[in-house]
C-alpha cells in the first residue's frame, strides 16, 4: 500500500524517468541495428570473418556492465564525456551487437539454397537478391534479435544510473544509498514492467514486418 | 539453338581434382528439347548449370543462337535464359504475380506491361488469374507451384530454357499431367530446351534428343528411337534397361506400322462371300464388317461363316477395339493383350477404316530396327 502511495505521489518523476530510459535504450539499439544488420549481412560472405566477428561480440557481452562503465570513464573523459549519456549509449550499443549480428547472420545464411539458386538463375545481382529475397525472408529473425537486445539492455540501462545517465535506475540507486525500499522496489518493478511491455510491442511490430507469404506458411502446419 | 564446345568443369576437392564434365560438345537445334540423362554424379546437372554460369566452366564455350555467351554479362545472360529447378524455388515473400513477373521487372518493363504478361502466363498454364495472382506460393499445391515455376521461367519469353529435373518432386499422376501440358505448350512456343532427368521414361517422353552421360563424359547423343534401337555400348544398354524394346512402343505410331491392305465385308454380303474373303486374304479368324460410311461396325468369324447360311448383317460380332492412326504402339499392344486379339483395325479421325495392325507387324518393326542398327554398328567397326 505504501509502495502504491509512493509511486502515485511520484508519478510525474516516474514518467520522466521512464521516458529517459526508453529514449536511451531506443537510441542505442537503433544505432546498433543500423550497424549490426549490415555487419551481419557482410559476414555471410566469409566464414572465417564471421566466426571472428561473432567471437568478439560474444566476448563483449560477457563484460559486466559496471566494469564496462569503469573502463569507459578515463577513455571518454578525454572528450569530456566520461560519465552520463554518452557512455550509457555506447555500452548498450556494444551489448546489442551480438544478438543483432548473430540473428542477421543466421537468418541470411539459413535462406533456402534453392531460393538463392532460383534468384541467381533468373538473373538477380547479389544486391537484388538481398533486397528482394534474402532480407525480406530474414526480417522475422532479425527482429527477434532486436527484441532480445532491447529487453537485455533495458536491464543494463538501469545500472547506467550509477554513471549519471538517468533513467529508471535512478530510483534503484537512490533506494540503495538512502536505504529506502520504496524507491528500490518501485524502480525495479518499473524496469521489469517496461521490459515486458516493450517486448510485446516489438513482437507486434515483428509480425507486421513479416512478409505475408511467410506468415501463412508459418501458421499452416 | 544451344551449342556446347568442349565444355569442361574440374572441381578442386580435398581428395584432388574431380572432372565433373569432360570436354562436352553437343548442339541442340532451335525449338527442340534435349534431355540430359544419366545416373547421379554423371555430370549432366553440372553441364546444364554451366550454360547459365550457376557453375563456372573451367574451359570451353557455350553458344546460344550462334552467339558466344562468354562475352555477355552474367546477369544479362541469365535473364535471357528461362530456368526451372526441381525445388521450384518460388519466392515465399512474393505473390504469384510478383514471382511470375520477377524477370520482366528485373528487365525494367513498365507495370502495365508486366501485369498484362502475368495474366497471359496464367492463361498459358491454365490457371485462373483472378483466383491466383494475389496469393502466395505457400497456399498452392506442389503441382500448381511448379506450373508457376515454369511460368516464371517463360515470362520474359527467353529463346532458351534450362530445366533441372523440373517435375522430379511432383507425384507421378500430376507429373504425367504437367509433362503433357508442357509438351503441348512447347508445340506453340518452340523454345530450345535443355532438360536434366534421371528417369529414362521421362527422357523418352519429353526429349526430341537424349544425351546419355557417364562419369563426366557424353556417351551417346541421339533421338530416343535411335537410342533405344541402337545403344552404343553396354553401359547405355544397361542404363536403358532390358525392356528397352518395350519402351520404343511409346515412340512408334500406328501409321508407321499398319498395313493399308485390309479385306472387308459389308452387311449386305452373304456369309459365303465372307468365308471366301477370309480365305483369299489368308485371315485366320475373322474379317471386319464396315458400314456405308466405311466405319468398322463388327466382324464375321470364320466359324460362323463356315457353318451358317445367311447375310453378314445378321451374324456379326462386335469388334472389341479399334485404334487411331496416331495412337502409339504401347496402347495398341495393351488393347491386343486385354482383348486377346492378334490384330486390330485402324481408323482415321472420322473413324473410317484405314487398314489393320498385327502383332507380327509390331514385332517385325521393332526387330528390324534392331537388326539395321546392329548392322550399321558392325559396318562402322569393320570400317575402323
Amino acid at each position: 500500500m505504501e509502495l502504491i502511495q509512493y509511486a502515485f505521489n511520484n508519478i510525474e518523476l516516474l514518467g520522466t524517468r521512464t521516458l529517459e530510459h526508453i529514449s536511451l535504450v531506443s537510441v542505442a539499439v537503433g544505432i546498433a541495428t543500423l550497424t549490426g544488420v549490415p555487419i551481419g549481412i557482410a559476414i555471410t560472405r566469409n566464414e572465417t570473418v564471421a566466426r571472428t566477428v561473432l567471437y568478439i561480440a560474444s566476448i563483449i557481452i560477457t563484460i559486466p556492465s559496471i566494469a564496462l562503465f569503469g573502463i569507459m570513464i578515463p577513455i571518454l573523459s578525454t572528450i569530456g564525456q566520461g560519465i552520463g549519456y554518452v557512455p550509457a549509449v555506447i555500452a548498450v550499443l556494444l551489448y546489442s551487437q551480438l544478438p543483432i549480428i548473430r540473428n542477421t547472420y543466421t537468418a541470411i545464411n539459413n535462406v533456402d539454397p534453392a531460393l538463392r539458386e532460383a534468384a541467381r538463375g533468373i538473373g538477380m545481382s547479389a544486391n537484388q537478391r538481398l533486397r528482394m529475397v534474402e532480407i525480406p525472408l530474414a526480417v522475422p529473425v532479425i527482429m527477434a534479435g532486436v527484441r532480445t537486445a532491447v529487453v537485455l539492455n533495458i536491464g543494463v540501462m538501469a545500472i547506467a544510473a550509477y554513471i549519471g545517465a538517468g533513467g529508471l535506475g535512478t530510483f534503484i540507486s537512490r533506494g540503495i544509498s538512502q536505504s529506502d525500499p520504496r524507491q528500490l522496489i518501485v524502480g525495479a518493478v518499473a524496469v521489469s514492467l517496461l521490459a515486458i511491455i516493450v517486448d510485446y510491442s516489438l513482437l507486434a511490430l515483428q509480425k507486421r514486418l513479416t512478409p505475408k507469404g511467410l506468415e501463412r506458411a508459418a501458421s499452416s502446419p | 539453338m544451344i551449342r556446347l564446345d568442349n565444355l569442361t568443369k574440374v572441381f578442386d576437392t580435398p581428395k584432388g581434382a574431380v572432372v565433373a564434365a569432360d570436354h562436352i560438345s553437343m548442339e541442340v537445334p532451335r525449338g527442340e528439347i534435349c534431355v540430359l540423362l544419366g545416373p547421379s554424379g554423371c555430370g549432366k546437372t553440372t553441364t546444364l548449370k554451366m550454360i547459365n554460369r550457376i557453375v563456372r566452366p573451367t574451359s570451353g564455350k557455350v553458344f546460344i543462337n550462334d552467339e558466344d555467351t562468354s562475352g555477355l554479362n552474367t546477369q544479362e545472360l541469365r535473364r535471357n535464359i528461362g530456368y526451372v529447378i526441381q525445388q521450384i524455388g518460388l519466392f515465399p515473400n512474393m505473390t504469384i504475380e510478383e514471382n511470375i513477373t520477377a524477370v520482366p521487372r528485373l528487365l525494367g518493363w513498365d507495370a502495365k506491361r508486366y501485369k498484362e504478361r502475368a495474366r497471359e502466363m496464367m492463361a498459358m498454364i491454365a490457371m485462373e488469374p483472378d483466383a491466383f495472382l494475389k496469393r502466395y506460393p505457400s497456399e498452392l499445391s506442389g503441382g500448381q507451384q511448379q506450373r508457376i515455376g515454369v511460368a516464371r521461367a517463360l515470362a520474359a519469353d527467353p529463346p532458351v530454357m534450362l530445366m533441372d529435373e523440373p517435375f522430379g518432386a511432383i507425384d507421378p499422376i500430376n507429373r504425367a499431367v504437367i509433362q503433357d501440358e508442357f509438351l503441348k505448350m512447347q508445340q506453340d512456343l518452340k523454345k530450345t530446351i535443355m532438360f536434366v532427368s534421371h528417369d529414362i521414361d521421362e527422357a523418352i517422353k519429353m526429349g526430341d534428343r537424349v544425351a546419355i552421360f557417364r562419369e563426366g563424359k557424353l556417351v551417346q547423343y541421339s533421338t530416343p528411337d535411335d537410342l533405344l534401337a541402337a545403344p552404343k555400348n553396354a553401359f547405355v544398354e544397361s542404363f536403358l534397361g532390358e525392356d528397352r524394346a518395350l519402351k520404343r512402343l511409346n515412340l512408334v505410331k500406328v501409321r508407321e506400322v499398319m498395313s493399308h491392305e485390309i479385306g472387308t465385308v459389308t452387311p449386305d454380303d452373304s456369309l459365303e462371300t465372307a468365308l471366301q474373303r477370309i480365305d483369299d486374304y489368308g485371315y485366320q479368324n475373322a474379317i471386319v464388317m464396315i458400314n456405308d460410311r466405311q466405319r468398322p461396325t463388327g466382324m464375321i468369324t470364320r466359324a460362323i461363316a463356315r457353318t451358317t447360311k445367311g447375310y453378314c448383317r445378321d451374324h456379326f460380332q462386335g469388334i472389341p477395339a479399334a485404334v487411331h492412326l496416331d495412337d502409339d504402339l504401347r496402347k495398341v499392344a495393351s488393347l491386343m493383350f486385354s482383348n486377346d486379339m492378334t490384330w486390330l483395325p485402324c481408323v482415321d479421325d472420322d473413324e473410317r477404316i484405314m487398314g489393320q495392325i498385327t502383332q507380327r507387324a509390331i514385332t517385325h518393326h521393332l526387330g528390324s530396327r534392331h537388326r539395321v542398327a546392329e548392322h550399321s554398328v558392325a559396318d562402322q567397326n569393320t570400317g575402323v
